[in-house]
């Protein structure tokens, strides 16, 4: 199998080179392979442990960070911290993400601790997105810990996927919202072969007028797993709202546990939780469009986690 | 074009569905009519291959397609528009639209199909095929897919029901332009009298039966003069 960084890059990115403008930070086999800071934007390495922090001053406005990680060796196992910092009022996306390609037999795992501290009425985008390949034996492991605060008025939303080659994954989410603040997520996961998949969601609606919604879309091949759980605590006047939607094939397992806590007399929260097969109209209809019925399983596929 | 040659369908029971059927089609319009539960969805199923026949043939321009898949009829030629169209999570009206015309479609292509059907492109062609729409304008996408189509033969089952506030005349100027550039046949199941009405063959499904096929001018004054009565109620007594 051919192998270049710029491929796997783009597969987690979608870019093949870093943009011009915009701060990156490019780890690669665990070493800094490339960094761009902005005059709003700083990313410092860390003393004490493996990671960075990054800095993003308050107020700025449509900027981006890219800090993708590749692995290629195989059997080389790393634990990340990174902090970002995000001043009020600021506007950024991030993108994270990371890409493993297993040439051996060793397992390779890449584990992210990230923790986000956004500021006041600060706008973020997060996304991430997660890849592996092998070429022997070797497992691919990644374990994503997101920690979020969100100050008053902040908004994050995350739009995290882990598209396939991915063989184990405990995937942890946390968030603490303030008053008015928002978090939105969107994961999406497909898993094939024996692979497993773990998410867990805990979001503490602390905060007065604070949101969230959690939704969560899988789809689980041949004899993997996936295990879905998520907390929203309602401790104020606030809306919650979780919801898990799974598509099982083959011998594939998927078990969804969505819990909501209400601690508060105007708590408002909803979960939802739906898994099954394709609907078999929906195979009907797009073979009468021409499709085979394998061609038409991957449109829904695609179309389902897109 | 179309025959079916004695075709019965026989569900689990031994309920008959369709009894013996035969019929020809190489019409511009043929409408298929009859009560409920006559058969008439039965057999738009079969002509799209998603049921097979229990007995009997079924010839597209005198190949034996019987055992022919869904695929393999829908690449010989032949659509099919549902009577309930089904929902998609994350698969757009454009994919959708791209599907059906088997290439990538352009959005003033898209536009064109969308706005026959009486929709505004701008508001549809990125939105979901999913449950924030409504049932009307799932069955204006399902007829603009047949257009995107544009195969020899197409079907629609019941194409009218639930698209009230969108004229007849639209719908019947799509049909006749899908037949100006296709020059094929439509088959329409429908109980409108106006859809009847622009039809140059009618045939009525009874009980599984064809009990009557002809000229609108032979069929229709028999048709509204009669009421699908229960062969049971006479009334009255």
């Amino acid at each position: 199998m051919e192998f270049t960084t710029e491929d796997l890059l783009e597969q987690i990115t979608g870019i093949r080179a870093f943009p011009e403008d915009g701060a990156y930070n490019f780890r690669l086999d665990s070493q800094g392979a490339g960094r761009k800071v902005t005059e709003n934007i700083d990313i410092v390495t860390k003393t004490d442990r493996s990671g960075i922090d990054i800095y993003i001053k308050a107020d700025t406005k449509k900027e981006t960070v890219h800090i993708p990680v590749i692995i290629s060796q195989s059997g080389l196992q790393e634990t990340v911290f990174n902090d970002f910092y995000i001043g009020d009022n600021a506007d950024v996306t991030i993108m994270a993400g990371c890409g493993i390609h297993n040439c051996g037999n060793g397992t390779s795992a890449h584990s992210g601790i990230h923790t986000f501290y956004v500021g006041k009425n600060a706008h973020v985008k997060y996304i991430e997105k997660h890849y592996g390949e092998t070429e022997s034996s070797g497992k691919n492991v990644m374990n994503p810990t997101t920690v979020v605060y969100i100050a008053d008025g902040g908004y994050m939303e995350m739009d995290t996927v882990q598209i396939k080659g991915v063989d184990d994954t405990t995937r942890k989410t946390t968030a603490t919202l303030a008053d008015n603040a928002t978090l939105v997520v969107y994961e999406k996961i497909m898993t094939h072969n024996d692979q497993q998949a773990k998410t867990e969601f805990v979001v503490e609606l602390n905060g007065e007028n604070s949101g969230t919604h959690v939704v969560s879309r899988s789809v689980a091949k041949d004899n993997s797993y996936q295990l879905f759980l998520s907390n929203v605590k309602g401790n104020n006047k606030c809306s919650g709202h979780t919801e898990c939607d799974a598509i099982v094939m083959d011998n594939a397992k998927v078990s969804a546990i969505p819990e909501i806590s209400a601690n508060h007399i105007d708590a408002s929260l909803i979960h939802e939780a739906a898994i099954g097969k394709i609907a078999g109209e929906q195979l009907t209809k797009l073979m009468t469009l021409g499709l085979t019925e394998k061609e038409a399983e991957e449109q829904i596929i695609n179309g389902f986690l897109k | 074009m179309l025959e079916f040659r004695n075709v019965s369908y026989t569900v689990e029971g031994n309920i008959d569905i369709l009894k013996d059927v035969s019929f020809t089609i190489n019409e511009r319009f043929v409408a298929v009519t009859g009560p409920n539960g006559s058969g008439k969805s039965t057999i738009a199923k079969l002509i799209a291959g998603i049921i097979t026949p229990t007995s009997g043939q079924i010839f597209f321009n005198g190949e034996d397609i019987t055992d022919m898949s869904i695929t393999d009829r829908s690449k010989a030629g032949i659509s099919y528009a549902f009577q309930q169209p089904v929902r998609f999570k994350g698969i757009t009206v454009r994919d959708l639209i791209s599907l059906a015309a088997g290439k990538d479609v352009t959005k003033s292509q898209v536009c064109q199909y969308l706005s026959a059907v009486g929709l505004c492109a701008n508001d549809y062609i990125n939105r979901e095929v999913n449950a924030s729409l409504s049932g009307g304008e799932l069955k204006r996408i399902e007829i603009a897919m047949t257009m995107a189509r544009g195969t020899q033969l197409t079907v629609f089952d019941e194409p009218e029901a639930g698209i009230d506030l969108w004229s007849f005349n639209n719908l019947i100027k799509v049909f006749e332009e899908m037949h100006e550039k296709n020059n094929g046949s439509i088959i329409i199941i429908s109980h409108q009298e106006k859809i009847l009405n622009i039809a140059d063959k009618i045939l009525v499904i009874a009980d599984g039966k064809v009990t009557s096929e002809g000229k609108k001018d032979e069929i229709l004054p028999g048709l509204l003069n009669s009421s699908y009565n229960c062969k049971f109620f006479k009334g009255g007594n």
